[in-house]
């Protein structure tokens, strides 16, 4: 039997097992949006805008194992989506965006909202397709979902004319797939994995650098066993978060702009590196001839060989799946008996706790102002560390990621790569979707949260009762930390005056608001807001905070990792600086 | 350092643009691209002149393989190949010119391939440095117009680029 073309999508979609579609409708979808409500199967979820359908796919798929979708009609319909496409495609979120298209004959006649999508998102997708054939629609709905979740993961794009979904043809869903010209790793080489264990069984002072390819390729598990058993440090990158448990010994905290001190120091000072899907990007190394003007030798573990030698040189590349290149690593380690040399090790550690007892993180409590970070402590302490947290851009990104250590992958979701304002409230929507049980909360600012305020809206409709915390400093605070370091406290336009009420905004849109000013009701109004009794509402949290707090350590621009900009009770410290073969006694 | 890069791509709408797009944005050099079919409809061979560090080169390649359409990607300048390019250019030939532009295009092995009372057009075969040597050799005033096709190259011998 012939079914329209609209139908086909919607039945592939079915074969995909997708729960969620996030999308608006518009003239090029209305074919589709009819056979959507022809079915049953999947549920649409309604935003307010585009931008937050793609952010509330994404991170329908960063917090769960599934590939997110979004659906978006022609023109502005599509452009309002680029930015989520490009959010999920920096920080590779496997995900599938379809957007209507003028139809066939009308593409390139300047048609009313055409807009020439294949070409607009080119550069921020994996791939993309534009389908001209009803012929193809099926097929290439198996391939893009194919695309967006094997190998190194990230958004695909599928343009479909009007009069595509309009046609008629038979449905067949392929059962597989498999193109020529795309065959993704797995297995690392096994040399190239000796090479790696061998460099390690030698290393005096070695250190696990984990990245967000740990948390998107499910190996966190293999992570935290091979750290285990070997008693070496390990930091995460922002994306990383939660690969490693962050309340765990051997884990110094975040590296990086905003990283600890013992996480950056070791970061510079270790002999052997071993980095797991990371890509030692500038908010991490800084400057790669600093990070090697002290020599390491580097083992870079990436499923995307592009990653590796694009911005440092490395010793040992290892092209495979992380998740199997490190059961490769544990196993051959327990096959040859092979451990890291202990002496070393044990030296190593008496630096590093000599590092983390200067309390990097340290900040001046107060009674009178509302401290952000005490903010995210005490949201950490209240929902037992278990809380998915998304986040939005800025200072409170942060301090949510400096002062709530994540247990487990995929419970941190933000906007590593691109920094996309706006991304934290949709993004808590299609976590609390995909996670119906967990508690979920966005930290966000009063800059950030205005980005996608409107998304209040989806909210109330679909139920999803997440906590919003915004640490309210009425600045764009990261820009005026910048304006206050490097432009002479000039605070050009980060101010953010004519505030609105944001109580009254969450009432608005039928939600519980409440404005906190005095640090003695932060607890309280934390718990009233995990309290059973709110528990199936969306309570904004409007904390207004300390304005001149700032973040801190810091690695200016073209600083190296071991040049931080320490916080005040660490200024005046006399640190010794890293010396090879000290003999450290039994002074920690 | 120049590099020949050859590719071995789906021959589908926008996979050229997908090639041309990761040069632009990546802020990497074209100096000349060709492209057609194979032998097999499917398949679009396309050759790249490019130039950068070893390093950049490096990571041109591996961009390029990460491209879906992509099948393969070769840097020639690997092992020993052959470089073709070809240019049909008109001069001016009149008078003592008209002899002498006859003999240079002997010369280079190129071969006059529309005339006129006043022009000669040559068509011109071999490596880029062999047309840039004759672009040289002839009095620059009496070029009228050129046109290049860019470099096509081949791995000598047994080498193949194929699926």
């Amino acid at each position: 039997m012939q079914i329209s073309g609209a139908e086909i999508l919607v039945r592939s979609l079915q074969e995909e097992g997708v729960e969620f579609v996030f999308g608006y409708p518009g003239g090029a979808v209305l074919e589709i949006y009819d056979a959507i409500f022809r079915q049953q199967q999947f549920k649409h979820v309604l935003v307010r805008h585009e931008q937050a359908a793609v952010h509330a796919a994404d991170a329908y798929s960063r917090s769960s194992n599934k590939v997110g979708v979004a659906l978006v009609t022609s023109g502005p319909g599509a452009t309002n989506a680029v930015t989520g496409i490009a959010t999920a495609y920096m920080d590779s979120i496997p995900m599938v965006v379809i957007s209507g298209q003028v139809s066939t004959p009308a593409i390139g006649m300047d048609a009313f909202q055409e807009v020439d999508m294949v070409g607009i998102t080119r550069p921020c997708v994996k791939h993309n397709f534009l389908v001209k054939d009803i012929n193809e629609l099926a097929a290439t709905i198996k391939k893009a979902f194919y695309i967006a979740a094997s190998g190194r993961p990230g958004p695909v794009v599928v343009d479909i004319p009007k009069d595509v979904t309009q046609r008629l043809a038979e449905f067949h869903y392929p059962e597989s797939v498999s193109i020529r010209s795309y065959v993704p790793v797995t297995r690392g080489h096994p040399g190239q994995i000796k090479k790696a264990v061998n460099l390690l069984a030698e290393a005096k002072r070695p250190y696990i650098y984990v990245g967000g390819g740990a948390v998107q390729g499910n190996a966190s598990a293999e992570v935290t066993e091979l750290v285990k058993m070997l008693g070496v440090p390990c930091t995460n990158t922002l994306m990383g978060l939660g690969a490693y448990p962050g309340q765990d010994q051997q884990f110094l905290g975040m590296l990086g702009m905003h990283g600890t001190y013992e996480a950056n120091m070791a970061m510079q000072y270790c002999d052997v590196l071993i980095a797991v899907g990371a890509r030692f990007d500038d908010r991490v190394i800084s400057v790669p001839s600093h990070f090697l003007s002290q020599p390491k030798k580097i083992v870079h573990i990436d499923v995307d060989p592009s990653s590796i030698a694009k911005r440092v040189k490395v010793d040992v590349p290892i092209v495979g799946d992380v998740k199997h290149v490190l059961r490769d690593m544990i196993d051959l380690f327990k096959q040859t008996g092979q451990q890291v040399p202990q002496q070393h090790l044990a030296n190593w550690w008496k630096q590093i706790e000599e590092w983390r007892s200067y309390n990097s993180l340290l900040y001046t409590p107060s009674t009178e102002f509302i401290k952000p970070q005490y903010v995210v402590q005490k949201l950490y302490e209240i929902t037992g560390g278990d809380a998915i947290i998304t986040s939005d851009v800025g200072q409170h990104q942060m301090w949510a990621a400096q002062y709530y250590p994540f247990k487990r992958p995929k419970q941190w979701l933000n906007s590593g790569g691109l920094g996309t304002m706006g991304f934290g409230l949709p993004a808590a929507i299609g976590a609390q979707l995909a996670n119906p049980d967990a508690q979920v909360a966005c930290i966000t600012g009063e800059g950030s949260i205005q980005m996608n305020i409107q998304e209040l809206s989806t909210a109330k409709q679909y139920h999803t009762p997440v906590k919003v915390i915004a640490l309210n400093n009425r600045y764009l605070g990261m820009v005026r930390q910048w304006q206050e370091f490097f432009y002479g406290t000039r605070y050009s336009e980060s101010y953010m005056d004519a505030l609105p009420d944001f109580v009254k905004i969450a009432e608005a849109y039928g939600h519980v608001g409440i404005k906190v000013e005095n640090p003695a009701d932060v607890e309280p109004v934390l718990r009233e807001a995990f309290s059973p009794a709110l528990k199936e509402r969306l309570v904004f949290l409007d904390f207004r905070t300390d304005q001149s707090e700032n973040v801190f350590p810091m690695i200016q621009n073209g600083k190296g990792l071991d040049q931080m900009d320490l916080p005040p009770h660490m200024r005046d410290l006399q640190i010794a600086p890293f010396e090879n073969n000290r003999d450290y006694g039994n002074m920690c | 350092m120049r590099h020949i890069l050859s590719i071995l791509l789906e021959n589908e709408a926008g996979a050229l643009s997908r090639v041309v797009g990761l040069f632009s944005a990546r802020a990497y050099n074209i100096d000349s691209l060709t492209v057609s079919t194979t032998e097999d409809p499917t398949l679009s061979r396309m050759t790249i002149v490019t130039h950068g560090s070893d390093e950049v080169i490096e990571q041109i390649t591996k961009q390029l393989n990460k491209l879906i359409e992509v099948v393969k990607v070769i840097d020639l300048n690997e092992s020993d190949h052959i470089e073709r390019e070809m240019m049909l250019i008109k001069v001016r030939a009149t008078g003592k010119d008209r002899e002498e532009m006859k003999r240079m295009a002997d010369i280079f092995r190129g071969r006059i391939i529309d005339v006129t009372e006043k022009t000669y057009t040559i068509e011109l075969t071999g490596t880029s440095d062999k047309l840039n040597a004759f672009i040289e050799a002839i009095d620059r005033s009496v070029i009228l117009e050129t046109v290049r096709t860019g470099a096509s190259g081949i791995g000598r011998g047994e080498r193949i680029l194929k699926i």
